[in-house]
């Protein structure tokens, strides 16, 4: 499986997630300028963590007019956004609703529990603005792979933040944006190994798994 | 400002009087916190050397070998004045200056710790500008800030103190700012502005209460930074950087003027080109102004042009441009267009030691005595989740006692720890930093690391009174010794006089900031908490 990392100004999850997705694949994974044009041939892109263009305006607003965009809305290959990612994609209109401020007006650095169906993973969160925000949250399915329409992917065990059902990540199509960071959870040293979970739930069978150390 | 007895050692040594813009650059160039006047004599007796120190204090940060190459770039710097007249942009500025210290070196950042000290718990002004400030900065630029600790007396209700270390890491070459051949000074980074003009003149007096010192302050833009710490990792591989330096405290003056100075060269600046953020900025304001995320570099002309090193910073949307050239003359020599607004020689701007009087207050201490106050009900969580300490993903083990931190792709860890114990140095000033600097010792001991090299944060009062100089040299004495004995090396440091507010002053509050190695994180012989 070959994956791509998508750089704006102000990513600052690339190097965890390159290390991430290569402990996944056991292939270097592209690292694609945001003022590039053209996507390079790999399975999956990922838009990592970290403040683009510094949140200015607001969070994912300004690299929504970043070039590789006008690409990533063209694909028809996995693109996962993780925090930062998973905002620009909601402004680029790749997933809907919008993420905004946390209720408690502040940053929250810490790891929680969410849930995929029967499955519990711990996986660290850290964001000011994950306070996922839609009108309908009852016409998504839930805990479905996004093909029949949008689906909440994960939820959190509790509220966290003030997601509208507690919603952590959505799946459309081939798109999944969350807020937590998997990529934080597979070393040793971790709080656990569920991120490669996220990955196997997201990737098609024949990916998954496949030279994971 | 300049003292009577200053300003004629000025006229003096330049042989005429100053004009108005020398004067400016003189008043920041002399201030205490530009030149270490009164604490530099002391400072040399520090221990410094140790066969695993590669840089010890008078760069921007100490440096030291860890093996196979591998280097950390560490040091503490405190931004305690800025912090009390607009608590979140003075210290969120503050984070932002301790990092370009690091990557001024070649050394990306990989952890940032706290030491914070405040009147009161309920102070929250302070307390949730401060926080706030430490965690959007360090959480935009992505470094993580895996230790934070809180102190409270009465004595700092007007003084808080904040002090950041960062530690940063590289295994390829150090850069100093020592130019070991002439090149052309690159000013790069944001553009210029009024803000912080008489920042480092502000740091350097007692404040008073009803003054509006708010201008002095500088605002912070952490996204500059992020772009300005990649471009200079990316600039620093190419191999035409001579020298690097950040602009901190009196800004394009004290940077070019201290690059100058180290490799004894002149210089010759021409501020016409400077981007600026407003219109009719005089020459003195664009020298002293302390806007942030900027940095000068020497480079070879010659191989610059030759790589067009220029593009690095097209490609992160970066101002940058030629701001003058090192010369053989040994002048500071500026000027706007064709016309010279300051030429000095660069022996008389730098500041005479000062060996100021001390006397011993040892018989007078008990009328001194501030209790410890220990705030058991303090959430510390609230300050814990504010702060990004995962991000990078190299934390194994952030805030308690000690904060342990990967080094990047190797089994290597460093174990990292910031003490502090005011109410015992109040007491008794030379066993008080024997005592933290033993603390932090064993603690890094005990954790299974190496204890491998100091940084300090000198907090004290105004150094005019006898009484707090007497403390300062204590402290600097009892340093020495304890350091000796352990063999711990002091490589980098920072020294903050003049907190004290109206006529109140500061406990004596040395930092100290420790490092230690773990050679494999697997075998940590600590119960790490999965938190």
């Amino acid at each position: 499986m070959k994956t791509s990392i998508i750089i704006f100004p102000g990513s600052n999850c690339d190097n965890e997630t390159e290390r991430f997705l290569y402990a996944y694949t056991g292939v270097k994974p592209v690292r694609v300028w945001h003022k590039e044009t053209t996507l390079p041939d790999v399975d999956l892109f990922v838009l990592p963590g970290g403040f683009s263009y510094g949140d200015y305006l607001r969070a994912g607003a300004l690299a929504n007019y970043s070039p590789i965009l006008k690409e990533l809305k063209k694909t028809n290959k996995k693109i996962l956004g993780i925090c930062n990612g998973f905002q620009i994609l909601c402004e680029a209109g790749l997933l809907p609703g919008t993420l905004r401020i946390n209720k408690t007006q502040e940053f929250i650095c810490k790891p929680v529990t969410i849930c995929r169906g029967y499955d519990k993973y711990i996986i660290p969160i850290a964001h000011a603005e994950g306070n996922y925000y839609h009108p309908y949250p009852a016409d998504f399915t839930f805990g479905a792979d996004g093909t029949a329409g949008v689906s909440i992917a994960y939820t959190y065990a509790e509220d966290v933040n003030g997601s509208v059902d507690f919603i952590a990540g959505i799946w459309h199509n081939n798109v999944l944006g969350m807020m937590p960071h998997p990529e934080r959870a597979f070393e040793s040293y971790h709080c656990s190994n569920d991120g490669f979970k996220v990955l196997d739930d997201f990737m098609e069978e024949k990916y998954k798994n496949e030279n994971k150390i | 400002m300049l003292t009577l007895e200053e300003k004629q050692i000025i006229r003096t040594n330049l042989g005429r009087l100053p004009n108005p813009t020398e004067m400016h650059v003189f008043d920041a160039m002399w201030s205490e916190h530009c030149s270490y006047k009164s604490s530099k004599h002391w400072l040399k007796q520090l221990y410094t050397e140790g066969k695993h120190v590669i840089s010890g204090p008078g760069e921007n940060a100490g440096v030291i070998d860890i093996g196979d190459g591998d280097k950390l770039v560490f040091k503490i710097e405190s931004h305690n004045h800025p912090s009390f007249i607009e608590p979140y942009q003075g210290a969120a500025t503050g984070v932002g200056g301790i990092m370009r210290d690091i990557f001024t070196m070649g050394a990306r950042p990989i952890a940032n710790l706290n030491s914070l000290h405040f009147g009161s718990e309920n102070d929250r002004r302070v307390i949730d500008g401060v926080v706030k400030g430490i965690a959007d900065y360090g959480n935009c630029v992505g470094v993580p800030t895996v230790s934070s600790k809180c102190y409270f007396s009465d004595c700092y209700t007007e003084n808080p103190l904040v002090n950041a270390m960062t530690v940063g890491y590289t295994n390829k070459e150090i850069f100093t700012s020592v130019p070991n051949k002439k090149g052309i000074i690159v000013y790069v980074g944001a553009k210029t502005g009024r803000d912080g003009i008489g920042g480092a003149i502000m740091a350097s007096e007692e404040f008073t209460e009803g003054e509006n010192k708010r201008p002095t302050v500088q605002v912070g833009d952490p996204f500059q930074e992020k772009l300005l710490l990649e471009s200079s990792l990316e600039l620093f591989e190419t191999g035409t950087v001579i020298a690097a330096q950040d602009m901190g405290a009196a800004g394009i003056l004290s940077s070019t003027s201290e690059v100058a100075l180290k490799g004894h060269y002149g210089i010759e600046l021409d501020l016409a080109e400077v981007p600026l953020r407003e219109e009719g900025m005089e020459p003195w304001e664009i020298l002293l102004s302390e806007s942030q995320e900027r940095m000068i570099f020497v480079l070879d002309e010659d191989k610059a042009k030759k790589q067009d090193v220029y593009k690095i910073f097209e490609k992160w949307d970066l101002d940058c441009f030629i701001l003058g050239r090192l010369t053989d003359t040994n002048n500071y020599v500026v000027t706007v267009k064709d016309e010279i607004v300051c030429d000095i020689p660069l022996k008389v701007l730098e500041a005479p030691e000062l060996i100021r009087a001390t006397e011993d207050r040892s018989e007078k201490r008990k009328q001194y005595f501030y209790p410890p106050q220990i705030v058991a009900d303090f959430d510390m969580t609230w300050i814990k989740e504010q702060y990004d300490s995962q991000v990078m993903g190299n934390t194994i083990k952030s805030f308690g006692n000690v904060a342990i931190v990967r080094i990047p792709n190797s089994t290597k860890a460093i174990a990292m720890t910031t003490a502090a114990n005011p109410y015992y140095c109040n007491y008794n000033p030379q066993l008080g930093v024997k005592s933290i600097i033993r603390n932090c010792h064993a603690n890094l001991d005990a954790i299974g690391s190496v204890p491998l090299a100091i940084t300090n944060c000198l907090n004290f009062g105004n150094p005019e009174n006898p009484e707090i100089m007497w403390e300062f040299t204590e402290t600097i004495e009892g340093m020495r010794e304890v350091c000796e004995e352990l063999k711990f090396p002091v490589v980098s440091g920072n020294v903050s006089f003049y907190n004290e507010t109206s006529g109140k002053s500061i406990i004596p509050t040395p930092v100290i900031g420790g490092v230690g190695l773990i050679d494999n994180y697997e075998n940590i012989n600590y119960n790490i908490s999965r938190q």
